[in-house]
């Protein structure tokens, strides 16, 4: 396999002072390859947006590593990540708070292109093909953000978030906010994308479809935490962690001929700042017994890449499921 | 079929705004029976909120006013009122003790200086007429109806202490407190996680099982139709475009424009000849199509369009019993 575009090692970050610190993500490791799309799934508060955050050192890690094209950016002072800047780019949830309103599109698109001195003498016909890129017609130049519908803003953001090239892409819930049918739209687009510009993705999402269409692999997070990881297709038809089940059983599907209302996971995500000892999910988990208070589980393997961090063995995983 | 305990028909909502007078709302109807769910879903601006303000008298006034059409509810006397004609004493008087609606956003519809109990206390001694004891230990039974943990200490829980899915459980203990004939809830999950939607998605339905209530659920999410609903209504533009029991409308859908939503869902993506998956997505958006009055509203993004779509507004046409669908080829579907 090719060397990661992104590889994070022991990624850890923690907000504020003990006794109200959060921990907001504890020991994360994975790697991103180029071209692929590694997506980040799990509830609210369990570090999907910190991780994307961290990838892209718009904040500093308390600890672990940052590899970006092999390089170890997890301390490098902010004047020396203009390379990182160039080669990666975020995508908002929020397609109207993400774009100046004061601006025209040439105006948005312009600003990303003249921070890295790209496309100069050929400013507007490279503005026209990157809105070409994202299906939007040449005459959208001249427009301000609000003109344009949710589905077209996240068109512009996309547009925005390409005009560097950029070889990783971290997604923050993209199509979180767009209506099922315009979220399809721009699916479509990022899979295009994807293909025609060999990009590679972090793909932040709490839609499990969502996940399962887009993302070569995927990391389950919960309290800051991974659960479980591996190919994506894999861990949603053989998920080894219970919490990856009850997440899964959760999701609505939309077939009315289905089970209705799944397997309920008792009671709320706990505090970040004063996360359960031992397995942080063993208070909402169904198999949890006395030595989950105890260690934080190791990964254990369960082939292809696929790994989970649940003390309990798999066998026994099934009959409660 | 049971008699209905609400009715909505033919149902059309005005505002009035600077640029001059708006109708988000043109042809609304639905029917909810006693002890049934029904899923009313579209894409957001459809006007799904404006329909059910309408039904519970909220319209914003003056700007907004309901311009034509009935909504017809059955009363606990037997009686039949149209809440758009009804005084707005009436109405009010209905709300609290019939109706009752949950919204997405508990911080917003709970009082912020009031305990839960506090707010449940204070609006059960209004509606059952309990004294200060009485309505307390009220509170605490409808507490402890919502599964909210050690309810008895909860009770003195101010909303900003507790998590979005315990604020939304404080808000159905509200709603349920007088013991409602019929349940408004607007988009209830859509802010929680799906772990959190599940088990409130559970709640509501225990409750309606319990007490026989009806239940008009409002969504956008067509996989939480398909696991509380028993009939749909399917809205686009301000109109219902289509009606049916929820097995039936999809697995069959008779207008292209619930045939499309489903199809968006990235759950039935399919794999194109670039060896990735795509989901057939539907052109454009929702734009301004609530202002198309001589044509049928869809037309512009519709994939079976045809010269007749473009003059003529299309009905709402029964088929059969318990469907009907806005669309001039149903037939074809
Ligand atoms: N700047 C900050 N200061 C303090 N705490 C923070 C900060 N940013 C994030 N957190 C906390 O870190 C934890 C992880 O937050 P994060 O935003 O990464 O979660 P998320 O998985 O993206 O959630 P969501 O699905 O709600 O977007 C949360 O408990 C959050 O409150
Ligand atoms: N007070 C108001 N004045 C003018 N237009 C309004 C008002 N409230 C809602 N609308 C418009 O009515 C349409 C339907 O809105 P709404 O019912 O909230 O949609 P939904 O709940 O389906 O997302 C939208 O176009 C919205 O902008
Ligand atoms: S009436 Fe015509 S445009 Fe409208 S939904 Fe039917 S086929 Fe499509
Ligand atoms: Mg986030
Ligand atoms: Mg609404």
């Amino acid at each position: 396999m090719s060397n990661p575009i992104l590889a994070v090692d022991g990624l850890t970050k923690r907000f504020g002072r003990p006794p109200a610190q959060v921990r907001a993500v504890e020991d994360v490791s994975f790697t991103v390859a180029p071209g692929e799309v590694v997506g980040l799934v799990g509830e609210s508060g369990s570090g999907k947006s910190t991780i994307g955050r961290l990838a892209l050192r718009l904040v500093d890690p308390t600890a672990g590593t940052i590899l970006f094209d092999g390089q170890d950016v997890s301390t490098l002072p902010e004047r020396r990540l203009t390379p990182l800047r160039r080669r990666a780019q975020m995508i908002f949830q929020d397609p109207y708070a993400s774009l100046n309103p004061r601006l025209r599109v040439s105006g948005i698109l312009g600003e990303a292109l003249a921070a890295h001195g790209l496309a100069r003498g050929r400013r507007r016909e490279r503005m026209a093909e990157l809105l070409d890129l994202v299906g939007l017609p040449p005459e959208h130049l001249d427009r301000f953000p609000h003109e344009f519908s949710g589905g077209q803003r996240q068109r512009i953001g996309i547009a925005r978030a390409l005009a560097v090239e950029p070889g990783l892409i971290v997604a923050d819930e993209p199509v979180s906010a767009l209506d099922v049918s315009v979220q399809a739209q721009v699916l479509n687009l990022l899979q295009d994308l994807r293909a025609r510009l060999n990009l590679a993705m972090l793909f932040i999402s709490h839609d499990l479809d969502v996940v399962e269409l887009l993302c070569d692999r995927v990391v389950v997070l919960y309290l800051g935490r991974v659960m479980e990881i591996g190919p994506t297709a894999e861990v949603a038809a053989r998920p080894r962690h219970p919490y990856t089940r009850a997440l899964l059983a959760a999701s609505p599907k939309a077939d009315p001929d289905g089970a209705r209302i799944a397997r309920l996971l008792k009671g709320d995500i706990p505090s970040p700042i004063a996360p359960p000892s031992g397995c942080v999910f063993r208070t909402r988990c169904p198999l949890a017994v006395e030595a989950c208070a105890r260690d934080v589980p190791p990964m254990h393997e369960a082939g292809d890449g696929h790994r989970f961090a649940c003390l309990r063995d798999a066998s026994e995983m099934r009959e409660a499921a | 079929m049971t008699e209905p305990l609400l009715s909505i028909e033919d149902l059309e909502v005005r505002f009035r705004t600077e640029d001059g007078e708006v109708a988000p709302v043109t042809g609304v109807d639905v029917s909810v029976a006693p002890g049934e769910t029904v899923a009313l879903v579209g894409e957001s601006g459809s006007g799904k909120s404006v329909s059910s303000l309408a039904v519970m008298g909220l319209l914003p006034r003056p700007a907004g006013r309901v311009a034509k059409g009935r909504i017809l509810y059955r009363t606990k006397a037997g009686e039949t009122i149209d809440l758009a004609q009804a005084s707005p004493d009436r109405v009010r008087r209905l709300r609290g003790a019939e109706i009752a609606m949950i919204f997405q956003e508990p911080m917003t519809s709970l009082n912020p200086v009031l305990t839960a109990g506090e707010q449940i206390a204070e609006s059960v001694r209004l509606h059952l007429r309990l004294d200060r004891r009485g309505a307390l230990r009220r509170a605490q039974e409808m507490l402890e109806l919502v599964e909210i943990p050690a309810a008895a200490k909860r009770l003195h829980d101010y909303p900003h202490q507790m998590s979005g899915g315990m604020r939304q459980r404080v808000m159905i203990a509200l709603a349920m407190a007088c013991n409602p004939r019929l349940l408004i809830a607007d988009e209830p999950t859509t802010a929680l996680d799906v772990t959190i939607q599940a088990q409130i998605l559970a709640l509501i339905d225990r409750l309606r099982r319990e007490t026989g209530m009806g239940v008009l659920f409002i969504t956008h999410n067509l996989g939480v139709v398909a696991e509380v609903a028993d009939r749909v209504a399917v809205m686009y533009a301000g109109r219902i475009v289509e009606t049916g029991p929820v097995g039936d409308l999809f697995r069959h859908p008779r207008h292209p424009y619930t045939a499309g939503l489903l199809d968006s869902l990235p759950a039935r993506a399919t794999r194109g000849p670039d060896g990735r998956r795509h989901v057939r997505s539907i052109p454009g958006s929702l734009g301004r199509a609530a202002a198309i009055r001589d044509a049928c509203a869809f037309a512009p993004r519709c994939d079976r369009v045809r010269e007749e779509c473009r003059r003529t507004a299309p009905p709402l046409e029964a088929i059969g019993v318990d469907r009907a669908a806005r669309c001039l080829f149903w037939r074809e579907m």
